[in-house]
């Protein structure tokens, strides 16, 4: 085992599926700046640069990855799909099934998601929600350095599109050129597990659509992904200190969901919550409603989410993302 | 008439309030990102000082001089930069994300969304205000945007009264302009359209008569204009820029970034030596060409636009004092109700 930054688990996984596999290029805005190591490894044909044409490189890499490439493209943030979503919702989702299943997309997006940094709402989105939402794309969020880099190399070896967000509160490097600037005047609430952490010496998939549990409870199950399970565990250990025992199910993948992990666990708690860092409406939470809806287990149900548009002002973003008094509170409801 | 002095206490204005800003950021009163117009203040008031009531601007993500000339009341700026509840937007929108319906100013960060943005604002002059125009403010990296290009056709197909103006310090984020953009811009513009000029950003007085020109041609119902204006900005992309820290402080910047791409250089498998080694040359580049911001007072709007100003030592002091002491009210007034939720959440 090693010790790795959540960057650096990516940037690692990442440089063992080049290696291992020639068809793997990168492309993106600043690809070269943002992987400096890989550009200068593997050189300027395997890492490019892309202009700021959205549409062109994403809709691009649909086409390279049924010619026979596995692109992995550096969107930068998800809030910047919505410049490339005809390539996404009407490409690369169709593919597979308008061939009857013949030709398949392999192609990862890799984009920050999430706020806490003060971005303002058009660079702080998390957007899985609009994604998992289209049949034939696949969307990932790790939590911790080891999953990211298990998950990333799941998500070039799968044969469908993937997207793999990365929540920029646990990234060194885009915090630091997004966020901080290199002042040491900014804090931001940081959780320490998730940007830091051990990772195997050698990396192997994580396959997709396994949810972990992190934490077993008999009064509550608390499902979410990301930067909401760090809030997550933090909520949960104020409330075991009141005798209220949660279980945390880290989904880390949002499509495919697995819905059995939330619905196994569900059923010894009663009671589910589900931490949301992406919008309420029409997303992840009404999705996990109608699973344990649909299951016709006896369950309260609660959700914490991003309710409207993520303000720009520090303290009403912070207000707005799911924040551990947040959870607690929505806890403390669900034990009523 | 160009006035001159008139124009460079705006430059001037901006200079300054954008200046506050950045103290603001490095302090820590401002969370997150921050783009500003310092080294682009020629071409932004050479444009805007044309503009009056019922003309409209879509401005990108570092709009905050355009938003000061266009006379937006630069306390409310300022608070908006902060995040406060009393700021421009009610600090909802923050630096990027400005927006004023009295100065029919809008902007965005979305690179390339101005263009659209703009047609729109000239269709709705069309309908409702002839005779005023809307202008587009993007970068050259947003030239390679589809919906600009697209935007440029539409104004064309439909006679809009739309200026497209493209400030170009050569270099998208961290990414050189030309090595990812094909053809000439003007060549680009002039096949979807819309007639072009590349000219020198840094003198206020030539972007001033070039806009004058453009502006006359789309208020009289001839149609769009593109105009790419040269500049440098001294603080790159934006405030804490990874490769100006890099040109200010080498050895702290450089030293976690030299074992990785050492062994990066070295390891065994992947490209060969000659590639590897283009790809090191190309890094490089990319900080002589951060360097070469630095460049100082020959590339600075500012500077040269005071240089030709012909009014007397005592005039040019008086106006400045004067700007000095506006915007130090400005920052004062600002500061005085800073939220104690801001400070506490950004420090």
């Amino acid at each position: 085992m090693r010790e790795m930054s959540f960057s650096q688990a990516i940037e690692d996984a990442l440089t063992q599926a080049m290696e291992e596999d020639q068809r793997v290029v990168i492309f993106g805005e600043d690809a070269h700046s943002l992987r400096m190591n890989l550009y200068t490894r593997f050189g300027e044909r395997r890492v490019r640069p892309a202009p700021i044409s959205e549409s062109a490189f994403v809709g691009a890499a649909v086409g390279a990855a049924m010619a026979g490439l596995r692109p992995f493209v550096e969107l930068i943030m998800i809030d910047f799909l919505a410049v490339a979503a005809d390539a996404i919702v009407n490409q690369a989702a169709k593919v597979e099934a308008f061939s009857g299943g013949r030709w398949k997309v392999p192609m990862v997006v890799r984009a920050g998601c999430g706020g806490g940094y003060g971005d303002g709402g058009q660079h702080e989105q998390s957007l899985w929600g609009w994604i998992a939402h289209i049949p034939g794309l696949k969307v990932v969020v790790p939590s911790t350095p080891a999953d990211a880099g298990g998950l990333l190399l799941a998500a070039i070896a799968d044969e469908s599109p993937v997207f793999f967000l990365e929540p920029k509160l646990l990234t060194d490097d885009l915090l630091d050129a997004l966020g901080s600037g290199g002042r040491t005047t900014v804090t931001y609430d940081i959780p320490t597990e998730g940007q830091k952490g051990m990772v195997p010496d050698r990396w192997e998939p994580i396959p997709l659509g396994l949810a972990i549990v992190r934490r077993t409870g008999s009064d509550v199950t608390i499902a979410g992904a990301g930067v909401a399970i760090h809030r997550a565990r933090e909520a949960a250990d104020l409330l075991s200190g009141e005798g209220i025992s949660a279980s945390i199910i880290d989904l880390r993948s949002i499509a495919p969901l697995d819905r059995d992990a939330v619905l196994k666990d569900v059923e010894c708690t009663g009671r589910l919550l589900v931490v949301d860092d992406d919008y309420r409406d029409f997303g992840l939470t009404g999705e996990l409603a109608a699973t344990v809806l649909e299951s016709g287990l006896p369950v309260r149900f609660a959700r914490v989410a991003v309710e409207g548009t993520i303000p720009f002002d520090p303290a009403r973003e912070r207000a707005a993302l799911p924040n551990v008094d947040r959870i607690y509170e929505a806890v403390h409801r669900l034990m009523q | 008439m160009l006035d001159s002095v008139s124009l460079y206490r705006k430059m001037l204005t901006c200079r300054r309030v954008e200046e506050a800003i950045a103290g603001l950021w490095q302090e820590g009163l401002i969370s997150g990102e921050m783009h500003l117009g310092i080294g682009e203040e020629g071409i932004n008031a050479g444009v805007l000082d044309h503009l009056g009531d019922g003309d409209a601007v879509a401005l990108d993500h570092r709009g905050t001089a355009g938003m000061l000339l266009l006379g937006v009341d630069a306390t409310a700026i300022i608070k908006e930069c902060m995040g406060a509840e009393d700021g421009l937007c009610g600090g909802m929108g923050g630096h990027m994300h400005m927006f004023s319906k009295d100065h029919l100013v809008a902007s965005s960060g979305i690179v390339g969304s101005s263009g659209p943005a703009a047609c729109g604002f000239a269709l709705a002059a069309q309908h409702l205000r002839p005779e005023k125009v809307a202008v587009a403010f993007f970068g050259e990296g947003a030239m390679n945007q589809g919906m600009l290009m697209e935007s440029m056709n539409l104004a064309a197909a439909w006679d809009l009264p739309v200026l497209f103006v493209c400030r170009d310090n050569g270099t998208a984020v961290s990414t050189s302009s030309s090595s990812v953009t094909g053809g000439s811009l003007e060549e680009r513009a002039r096949g979807l359209g819309v007639p072009g000029k590349c000219i020198n950003g840094v003198d206020a007085e030539v972007v001033w008569n070039e806009a004058a020109a453009m502006l006359d041609r789309a208020r009289s119902g001839r149609g769009p204009s593109f105009l790419r204006a040269t500049c440098l900005r001294p603080q790159g992309h934006f405030l804490g820029d990874p490769l100006i820290r890099m040109v200010h402080k080498p050895i702290a910047e450089m030293k976690p970034r030299t074992g990785p791409l050492v062994s990066s250089a070295i390891s065994s498998g992947g490209a060969s030596i000659p590639q590897r080694i283009a790809c090191i040359g190309k890094i490089m580049a990319m900080i002589g060409r951060a360097a070469r911001t630095q460049l100082g007072n020959a590339y600075d709007p500012v500077v040269r636009m005071r240089k030709n100003l012909k009014i007397t030592s005592i005039e040019l002091a008086g106006l400045e004092e004067e700007v000095e002491l506006a915007v130090k009210n400005a920052l004062e007034k600002a500061l005085l109700s800073v939220p104690a939720s801001i400070k506490e959440a950004t420090q």
